[in-house]
Formats: structure tokens, C-alpha cells, sequence
């Protein structure tokens, strides 16, 4: 059942004119922080932010102090980048996952074989690696997808305005452009990882912590908590 | 003859100019003061090369842009009258500013001297027409603003613009009442109704109309905001929601209206300084310089004619400020409840003021 409140208002109220000038008191407080004190102005102008070189991985804080606009989230989805190995080829072994768990299609990649760096056998990489940024959702599951942390979402940029639709279609160089050194080990740990790391897990921790020489970051690495 | 001419022109020339130049800065102040308001950055692209100015080149690029607009009349239109409609909107606001004193009588020839005496020269009052019942031919002007509105939603040919119209009839009838009552607290005490005059009254900080009338200030600012038409008193227009009298206006009639409601602005800006605040009077200053707490600066005439024409200026200026900080920070009122404020409070107060007004100016006058 509706309940009827009743407000009471004092004729100090039905004046109006105190509110009125309350209300002017905060709008004018604003305009003059605003306009001539500390800006409290949130707006980001998107099209002329020039992003400091390189991407703030490292020290986002220095950063922050630098610019007047907000560092985007940590985790942010930007555009797409390939990683390399230490020899700096491309860590892409054209596994396909993430062109078939992407829900647009955006992902389009021609396999082609190479020697092994690590074996005497051939593997395969990416002949063409290509991402339709146009198409592409922003999902993130081409990145979890990926078995040997070759694709990354990291960069922190958003897609630039293109004048063709063809410019927004990434090829591999491309997406190499920003490629870092994935701390994750060249050819996997073995298959016997698994025993190992709960063996030494400290000395595992010593291994994949951020490193600060050469490698981007350890956001990815084999977190386990240590088994009681 | 030639030199009334003369006087005519030049005096048209600085008034009109500063009102048109000030309405059109209005267009980009009311934008970047409203964002600054809230946090924003409002509009600063418009840009010549370089030249940005802080997005002051918008008015200009606004201006372009509805100038070269297809001028559009709908089919069923009467086309006579919506031709006619925004011209009746703006030409009236254009011929208030003619009695609008924005400087003391003028000596020219005696410009160096400190203290002229202005009997001896014929000064020449800045003051494009000096008319004895000023007040009244401004209120009567002024009011024929309201035929534009309901014109203009008349003969659209628009329902809806149609019920804008009659809003708008509604309310500025409703207003002017109090408007024109408002200013009687202050007739009675100043005896006249020659802007020029009323202003010469308001000679200290002590005579000027705020202090002398502060009920009728109020109630005067409050009327006159809704004679402009603009929040909280914008229900003709309504342009987020109700849609106004003009919705079938494009291009360059568009832009009439549009300048006629900013041009109010500054309408009222000046009608508020002339009458409450003193005109072009700035505390302090004198007609022979500075006097400010028993210190005395020797100004000469030219000097102070030219800081009391400022010194107006800026007022106008403050008060446009001032109207456009109100219109973003106050929402919009219902109809009924615009109606209510106006007859139900306003307008009883504005008689209140008058009574009181006359009778505490009879005991004076008994008094004495």
C-alpha cells in the first residue's frame, strides 16, 4: 500500500531563496576550482593523449607523476601484441586456439614450419598472423587461450583512428612492433615441472618473480599455492 | 545637425557593439562556464590554424554554420507571420538598449580638465536615446518580445510548437506584472523615469537601488530571468523535453531567436545595473577623480567617463555571469508551479514592496 509522506517545510524553506543561493554557492565553487585553482576535472581528451614511450610497465607510479591523465586499469584489454622468444623470433607455434576460441573470427593465422631452436625437429609458427582490430570484441579469450603466452593484451593502447579499414587489420610485424621477451621458459620446463616447482616452490618463486632486466613483467608464470 | 548625427551613430556603434559582442561571447561562456560548473571541459576545438583561444572561435564557427543552414519553412507554415516571428523576437530587444545610459554626460571638448563644469559645455549624454518616460518605453518594448514566441509557435503549423507559444504567452504576461512593479518600489524613491537620471540619483554606495530596495531587487531579478525565457524559467522552450516554440526553425531565423534570448541576457544585465546597481557609478569615483577613504586622486573628465563606461560594462558583465550560474545550477520549475511562484508569491510581494515603499517615503516626508 502506497504511504503518503508528508514534508514539512518551514517557511525559511518555501523562501527558496537560501537554497537558491546554496545551490549557487556549490556550482561557483566548482567553476572557480575549475577555472582558476586545482582542476578536478576527470575528462580524458581522447585523440590528443600523447602515451609516453615505452608503455608503462615498469614504474606506473613515475608515470602517474608525469601526466596529467590517469593511468588506465592494470589489466586493462588494449591492443594486441605478439610476444618473442630470447633469440627474438616470434613465440608463436600456430597452435590455432585462440583463432577458434575467438567469438568475432577476427583471428587469422597461416601456419608454416621452421626449425626447432630447441629440438632437432621442426615446429610450426606463424606464417601470417593477422587480427581485424575492426572485428575484433575486446574479449581477452585469444590471451587466456594461449598456451605459450605469444599473445598479449598489454599494451594499454587503445586501437588508433585508421582511415581505411584495411590499416585496422594488425599483420605480424605489426604486432611484434611491441613485442617483449615472455619470462616464460623457451620450449616449456619438461614434463616433470609439475614435481619440480613443488619441490623447490621457493626457489621456483625466486624464478618468476618480475624481473627487471629484459623481461616485461611476470603477471603470467605458475602460481600454486604450495600444497599443505 | 551633423553632430547629433554623429553623436547617434557613434553612441549606436559602442552600445550595440557591446551588446551583440557581449551575447555572442555569452553563446561560448554559458557552454564553458556550464562545464566548468560540472567538472568538464566543454567546448575548445573551434580553431583558426593555431589559434585556439580557448574555444572563444566558437560563436564565430556557430554563426558560419547556421548561416549557410538550409532555411527551412514547413509546407503548411504561414509563411508571412514565421517569417516575421523572429524578427519581432529580436528587434525589440535590440531597441531597449536604446535608453540604456552606459556613461555620464560627455564633454569632449573638455576632456583634460579635472571637473569640468558640464552646464557651461552641453554634455552629451552617452545614452543613445534620452527619452523622460525611458522606463516605460522599455517595459512597453520589451514586452512586444512575447509576440515573436507566440507568433513564432503560431504559425509553425506544429502542435507543439503552438503550446510552446502559449506557454510562453503565459508566462511572460504573468511576469511582467511583477517586473513592472518591482521597479515601482524603486521609481518612488528615485522620482524619475529617466535611466540617465536614475542613475545621476545613485550617486553613493548608500542610494544605490540594491541597498534602497533590496525586496524589489530580488523580486526584479527573478522576473526578468523569467522574461528571458531561460531555467529555471525555460518551460517555453524546454528544449530537452517540451519542445518549444521554435522547433521548426533552422538556419538563420534559428540563430534570431537564439541571439534575442542572449541578447535578454544582456538585457537584463543592464536594466538590473542601471536601476539597482548604480549604472556606470563606481564607488569612489567622482566627477572630478578618485576619492576613496579621504584620499583624493585627481582624474581628469575624459579618464573618468572612460572607467565609469567600463565600470558599467563590467557590471553587465558580472550580472550576465550571474544569470547564466543560476541558469545551471537551478532545475526547471513545473508550469503550475511557475505559475504559482509568479501570481502567488511574486507578484504579492512586489505589491507588498510598493505599499511599504510609499508609506515609509510619506512618513519621511511627514517628517520632515
Amino acid at each position: 500500500m502506497a504511504k503518503i509522506v508528508t514534508i514539512k517545510r518551514t517557511f525559511w524553506d518555501q523562501l527558496y531563496l537560501p537554497g537558491v543561493v546554496r545551490g549557487l554557492g556549490i556550482t561557483l565553487r566548482h567553476f572557480f576550482v575549475n577555472t582558476f585553482g586545482s582542476k578536478e576535472i576527470e575528462t580524458l581528451r581522447y585523440g590528443e593523449w600523447d602515451r609516453p614511450d615505452p608503455p608503462p610497465s615498469s614504474d606506473p607510479d613515475a608515470w602517474r607523476g608525469k601526466q596529467k591523465q590517469r593511468l588506465r586499469p592494470e589489466r586493462f584489454r588494449g591492443r594486441h601484441r605478439l610476444m618473442k622468444r630470447d633469440d627474438g623470433s616470434v613465440r608463436c607455434t600456430a597452435c590455432m586456439m585462440c583463432a577458434t576460441i575467438c567469438p568475432a573470427n577476427c583471428i587469422h593465422i597461416e601456419a608454416g614450419e621452421r626449425e626447432s631452436p630447441t629440438s632437432r625437429s621442426v615446429e610450426k609458427f606463424p606464417l601470417r598472423f593477422e587480427i581485424d582490430e575492426l572485428v575484433c570484441v575486446v574479449c581477452g579469450l585469444c590471451v587466456e587461450a594461449c598456451p605459450c603466452d605469444a599473445l598479449r593484451m598489454d599494451t594499454q593502447e587503445h586501437l588508433p583512428p585508421v582511415e581505411h579499414r584495411r590499416d585496422a587489420v594488425l599483420d605480424r610485424e605489426q604486432l611484434l612492433s611491441r613485442a617483449g621477451v615472455s619470462i616464460a621458459r623457451d620450449g616449456g620446463d619438461g614434463e616433470d615441472w609439475r614435481e619440480r616447482y613443488d619441490a623447490t616452490i621457493g626457489e621456483a618463486r625466486q624464478i618468476y618473480r618480475p624481473d627487471k632486466q629484459g623481461h616485461d613483467d611476470a603477471t603470467i608464470g605458475y602460481r600454486r599455492k604450495p600444497s599443505s | 545637425m551633423l553632430a547629433i548625427l554623429g553623436w547617434s551613430l557613434l553612441k549606436i556603434v559602442v552600445m550595440l557593439g557591446f551588446a551583440v559582442g557581449l551575447s555572442a561571447v555569452l553563446t561560448w561562456m554559458e557552454r564553458r562556464q556550464s562545464a566548468m560548473m560540472q567538472d568538464r571541459i566543454g567546448p575548445v576545438r573551434a580553431n583558426i590554424g593555431k589559434l585556439r583561444l580557448k574555444g572563444l572561435l566558437h560563436p564565430l564557427a556557430d554563426a558560419l554554420k547556421l548561416l549557410f543552414k538550409e532555411d527551412f519553412i514547413p509546407p503548411r507554415a504561414r509563411k508571412g507571420i514565421f517569417v516575421l516571428a523572429p524578427l519581432l523576437a529580436l528587434i525589440p530587444v535590440l531597441l531597449v538598449f536604446a535608453v540604456i545610459p552606459f556613461g555620464p554626460p560627455l564633454c569632449l571638448d573638455a576632456w583634460r580638465t579635472v571637473g569640468p563644469d558640464l552646464a557651461a559645455c552641453r554634455p552629451e549624454p552617452l545614452q543613445i536615446a534620452h527619452i523622460d518616460i525611458g522606463l516605460l518605453f522599455i517595459f512597453a518594448v520589451a514586452s512586444l518580445g512575447a509576440y515573436g514566441a507566440v507568433l513564432a509557435g503560431w504559425s509553425s503549423f506544429n502542435n507543439f510548437g503552438l503550446l510552446g507559444g502559449l506557454r510562453a504567452a503565459a508566462q511572460m504576461l504573468s511576469y511582467e506584472i511583477t517586473m513592472g512593479l518591482a521597479v515601482v518600489g524603486a521609481l518612488l524613491v528615485y522620482g524619475t523615469l529617466e535611466p540617465m537620471e536614475l542613475v545621476q540619483a545613485q550617486a553613493t554606495l548608500w542610494d544605490w537601488g540594491i541597498v534602497r530596495q533590496p525586496l524589489g531587487f530580488v523580486l526584479f531579478l527573478c522576473a526578468a530571468i523569467a522574461e528571458t525565457k531561460r531555467a529555471p524559467f525555460d518551460i517555453p522552450e524546454g528544449e530537452s523535453e517540451i519542445v518549444g516554440y521554435f522547433v521548426e526553425y533552422s538556419g538563420t531565423r534559428f540563430m534570431m531567436f537564439y541571439l534575442a534570448e542572449f541578447l535578454e541576457i544582456v538585457f537584463v544585465g543592464c536594466l538590473v545595473a542601471t536601476i539597482f546597481l548604480g549604472g556606470w557609478q563606481a564607488p569612489g569615483l567622482a566627477d572630478d577623480g578618485l576619492r576613496l577613504f579621504g584620499h583624493y586622486l585627481p582624474l581628469s573628465h575624459g579618464v573618468v567617463v572612460l572607467a565609469r563606461v567600463l565600470t558599467f560594462f563590467l557590471k553587465v558583465f558580472l550580472l550576465c555571469f550571474l544569470q547564466l550560474a543560476i541558469r545551471w545550477t537551478l532545475p526547471r520549475m513545473r508550469f503550475d508551479q511557475l505559475m504559482r511562484l509568479g501570481w502567488k508569491t511574486l507578484l504579492p510581494a512586489s505589491l507588498f514592496n510598493v505599499v511599504v515603499t510609499a508609506g515609509v517615503l510619506l512618513a519621511a516626508q511627514a517628517a520632515r
